[in-house]
């Protein structure tokens, strides 16, 4: 939200919060997050001791960020673009 | 002699020192003089002092902001063949570290440089966006300096000045300007493509007013090119050095700015995120570098449309200049940035 949209923290804090259905101040405990993170499908700590191989990640996971936050995602639109007959679908 | 008991704290340049409680508020106050008598701000308040003092007079070796008031950190460098290849330091930083944003570069860092290897990057690129979640842009430093002789084209101010060849430096910065913005968009039209999420302008002045001109500039026309793009542009320093001395950008004379209109021009030009910079006194505490840091940068949180990271790192900050950030001096200046300034990030 910051680097492309050019949110101020306490905006782009509440901007994601409210997309997410939590609050500002769940964004930053983990103990939160972690199963906010695996039911949005937004990736995780990818470790073979802790393998979680059903679970979105890497450039899947940018695809369900894209989504729930409604924000384009330069190279989810890449994807998408090399990956659809035709290209330019969003 | 005083029977004040002393704790430790830390110089500029890292090394340990003893002080007293009045001694750092003496250095506090001296670097808010500092900061209000050159630049001409505002210096800190007795209660602003009054905290910065509770966290350099602390003899704790850590400490961290108050929970819920976690700041993004931003970064330069996160993907430079540091231990591995550079997607595996991506993923690193990603996966272990908690990186909030993920720079993709080259060890040199210079857009001189890069620009004759734009194609191999942006295939670079375009593979590590499939490999990692985070936000991640690609990083240069403009250094202006190398489109000089011997290592560039344009004829060398730096050799010309000391000659009084006046008009011929000047011609030969605006030479190298023309040449930089160029260089900086293509840049960003092949990270683009690739799939980058930003473009960052890193160290950004370290030339003086042309190189600060040059990514005005390439800012401004990449912004009306690509709206979702985003563009970090940081700083070199606290103040705009005027190596030509004349050059303008929307009408402003960019010698001599400090962070405050440093800041206005780069939100008017299309930059996302800004990076003001206040280097380091090594022959001072941390107690006086911290408060004139913060009284360089506090102008620019009233006018900021965009999000403000103050540079936190080796010799910029408050944190030493020492190769091995020394954790009790970052956690500080972290923290004195965020309970007085409320930055949207470091």
């Amino acid at each position: 939200m910051q680097m492309t949209r050019g949110m101020r923290l306490k905006e782009a804090k509440q901007y994601v919060a409210d997309k997410l259905g939590v609050t500002p101040f769940d964004l930053s405990d983990p103990a939160v997050m972690t199963d906010i993170r695996a039911e949005l499908g937004f990736g995780g700590i990818h470790s073979y001791a802790i393998s979680q191989p059903y679970l979105a990640n890497q450039i899947e996971a940018k695809f369900n960020i894209a989504r729930v936050l409604d924000v384009p995602i330069n190279s989810v639109e890449r994807f998408k673009e090399r990956t659809t007959p035709g290209g330019g679908a969003r | 002699m005083t029977n004040e008991g002393k704790v430790p704290t830390r110089m500029g340049d890292g090394t340990f020192v003893h002080m007293t409680r009045d001694e750092i508020r003496a250095d506090l106050e001296a670097g808010s003089e500092a900061a209000a008598k050159r630049a001409k701000v505002p210096p800190l308040t007795q209660e602003e002092l009054d905290h910065l003092l509770d966290i350099y007079a602390s003899p704790a070796r850590f400490t961290g902001v108050d929970v819920g008031d976690e700041i993004v950190l931003s970064c330069d460098g996160t993907g430079m063949k540091t231990h591995a290849t550079r997607i595996q330091d991506l993923q690193s930083y990603e996966q272990w570290m908690g990186a909030d944003l993920l720079e993709l570069c080259v060890g040199d860092y210079s857009l001189k440089v890069v620009r004759t290897i734009l194609a191999y990057e942006a295939q670079y690129m375009h593979d590590a966006q499939l490999a990692t979640i985070a936000p991640l842009q690609y990083g240069v430093m403009p250094n202006l300096g190398l489109y000089s002789k011997p290592d560039g084209p344009c004829d060398n101010w730096n050799e010309l000045l000391p000659l009084g060849k006046i008009a011929e430096s000047r011609a030969a910065q605006e030479e190298a300007v023309e040449m930089a913005v160029v260089d900086m968009v293509k840049l960003a039209d092949s990270q683009w493509e690739a799939g980058a999420d930003a473009i960052d302008w890193d160290t950004t002045g370290a030339s003086g007013d042309p190189e600060f001109l040059a990514a005005l500039r390439a800012t401004e026309i990449i912004r009306k090119k690509y709206p979702d793009f985003g563009v970090q542009l940081g700083m070199a320093g606290e103040f705009v050095l005027g190596m030509h001395g004349q050059l303008e950008w929307d009408g402003v004379r960019l010698a001599g700015l400090w962070p405050k209109d440093q800041l206005l021009l780069a939100q008017k030009a299309g930059a996302t995120m800004f990076g003001p910079v206040v280097n380091v006194n090594t022959g001072k505490s941390l107690a006086w570098n911290i408060a004139r840091a913060i009284a360089l940068i506090k102008p620019c949180m009233d006018v900021a449309t965009i999000p403000v990271h103050p540079n936190a790192g080796m010799g910029v900050g408050a944190v030493p200049m020492f190769v091995h950030p020394l954790a009790d001096a970052v956690c500080r200046s972290a923290k004195s940035f965020v309970d007085l300034l409320h930055v949207d990030g470091l």
